[in-house]
């Protein structure tokens, strides 16, 4: 019974969350509400028997990507009523992609609905009970989809080599820190003990 | 104990809920003492390095120092900034607490005395601290001033930077031990080489020891790396605008931080509740007093480097984070499972 009263309180609070970081105004509340929605689905999947998952969503998605968003947007300075004059006329495209989604989801459960129990026993493996979802995880990863897994990492390294490139730009006049200078220099090269005397000043 | 309130003719989701419950207080309670007299136990020790006598007015020794101040925050009004965010404003306190708090479900304090014995616990500590940093940016946001803003800045990133470090170091610990429950690491610390428990004995993991010593520092924020509320430069940074209970609700959070923060790198390198030495009589200890031993050992640590060392500049600290312990803790990754793939190939996991 615990179980189901969790599953509705997460799934209502994941469909509001999402409902009003969509509906909010301000945009730092929007990002709120994105975060709490991600918790939540978490907690759906914790329920779901996916800990490792859940752990993941948290700890990439709201630990790390969503405090990044936050950040931009924090720093944003953003025109509400501009926001406003866009929504009537990119209201045909999002709801002809509503529609597209909603079409899509009806298909697919359709689908499931019909597959006989041998198909639906092909498609879902659950692993069984004594292991556990890090290691079912791991096998798969590291063995059968080992170059797919291999190819998503070199994906994501030349993305991430593409966007140093593209945004480090070579300035002039900036003085850099050269740490190992800093490091290097000793007190006895910047320090100089004088005993000046009374009414004259330092020569430096 | 779900066990035994179910001899008293509970059905077992009710005993279960009754016996989580009782463990949660259990936990939680101690703990709030635990923080009062850590504070107290912190002004203490840096009394001590600066000759100073610290808190000795309010009881033997100054004993009831933290409480007093507790009662005078109590007391006190919540001020509100009128331009400021109310329910963020109010939230973000609630958010620091609640998550210096809910980490402690996976704390093994003896053999088999843990409240959720998960086994995604690692990960489960790692989630939960990412979420910490919330409290600070909604708190910086929220309070619509110049100093919390940039100190909730400067929090973000310097957590996410040292949370990339602390999660190499915690794969190189998964690595070794093989799993990710707490409970499980501890006893994979049993018996090195024969006579010391502890990851740390090991040559090849004590590097990881240290680079989690110091971004423990960095994710509690503590000096060396109080960038966040540099006094000399943000006034008392993402707290500026608190005052009263919600002032004290970030002083407990960051103090159960510290504690837990303590308890981790007890706990991940240095044997949790396992006596230092693999030696019977030392077992005679119960478990829990090693652990509350190593958690005030780190705690005096932690105060010692507070007393000690000067603040970082902001450009060292992410120099530190970023250029320092990121390559040489994700190079000791594959040194480790190399290690391991030469010493135990063709073990299952």
């Amino acid at each position: 019974m615990i179980q189901a009263i969790a599953f509705y309180l997460f799934a209502i609070v994941v469909i509001a969350a999402a409902a009003m970081t969509i509906s909010a105004r301000n945009p730092v509340h929007s990002v709120l509400w994105l975060i709490l929605a991600f918790f939540n689905a978490a907690g759906l999947m914790v329920l779901m028997g996916a800990e490792f998952i859940a752990m993941l969503l948290v700890i990439v998605y709201v630990g790390a990507v969503a405090v990044l968003f936050l950040f931009v947007v924090m720093m944003l300075d953003i025109d509400f009523a501009e926001f406003r004059a866009g929504f009537v006329r990119y209201l045909p495209v999002g709801l002809a992609l509503a529609v597209l989604l909603v079409v899509e989801i009806i298909f697919y459960g359709f689908a499931v609905w019909q597959t006989d129990s041998l198909q639906l026993a092909r498609r879902v493996a659950p692993t069984p009970e004594s292991v556990p979802n890090i290691q079912a995880i791991g096998d798969l990863l590291y063995t059968r989809y080992l170059f797919v897994f291999e190819g998503a990492g070199l994906v994501l390294l030349v993305a991430m080599i593409g966007a140093i490139v593209l945004t480090q730009r070579q300035r002039g006049g900036t003085r850099p820190q050269n740490i190992a200078r800093q490091n290097a220099r000793r007190p006895w090269e910047a320090i100089r003990k004088v005993q000046p005397p009374v009414g004259q000043g330092v020569e430096l | 104990m779900t066990a035994w309130f179910e001899t008293w003719g509970m059905p077992y989701g009710w005993a279960w809920f009754v016996a989580t419950i009782i463990g949660i207080l259990v936990i939680a309670l101690p703990l709030m003492l635990a923080v009062a007299m850590i504070i107290y136990a912190d002004r203490k020790i840096w009394a001590a390095m600066a000759l100073r006598r610290g808190p000795n007015v309010v009881g033997p020794l100054g004993l009831l120092q933290s409480f007093a101040d507790g009662l005078k925050v109590f007391l006190q009004e919540t001020i509100i900034p009128s331009a400021a965010n109310k329910g963020l404003f109010l939230l973000a306190p609630i958010i620091t607490f609640t998550v210096a708090l809910i980490v402690w479900a996976v704390i093994p304090f003896q053999a088999g005395v843990v409240l959720a014995n998960i086994n995604v616990g690692l990960l489960y500590v790692l989630a939960a601290s990412s979420l910490g940093v919330y409290g600070v940016i909604i708190a910086g946001w929220a309070s619509n001033s110049k100093y919390p803003f940039f100190s909730a800045l400067r929090a973000a990133a310097q957590m996410v930077s040292y949370e990339v470090s602390i999660g190499f170091v915690l794969i190189s610990v998964v690595l070794w031990a093989g799993t990710f429950n707490l409970s499980g690491i501890v006893e994979a610390q049993q018996g090195l080489y024969g006579f010391v428990n502890g990851f740390a004995f090991n040559p090849l993991l004590f590097p990881m020891a240290v680079i989690f010593f110091i971004s423990s520092l960095a994710e509690t924020a503590r000096t060396p790396f109080d960038l966040t509320e540099a006094e000399s430069e943000l006034v008392a940074g993402y707290q500026t605008e608190y005052s009263s209970m919600s002032f004290a609700l970030y002083w407990l959070g960051e103090y159960a931080n510290v504690l837990l923060m303590c308890t981790l790198n007890a706990v991940l390198f240095w044997g949790g509740y396992l006596p230092p030495f693999d030696w019977a009589p030392l077992y005679w200890v119960p478990g829990i007093l090693w652990l509350f031993a190593k958690i005030l050992f780190f705690f005096f640590v932690f105060s010692w480097v507070k007393a000690t060392v000067p603040r970082y500049r902001y450009d060292q600290l992410m120099r530190l984070g970023w250029k320092i312990f990121l390559p040489v803790s994700l190079f000791w990754i594959f040194l480790v499972s190399g290690f391991l793939m030469l010493t135990r190939v063709g073990v299952p996991s």
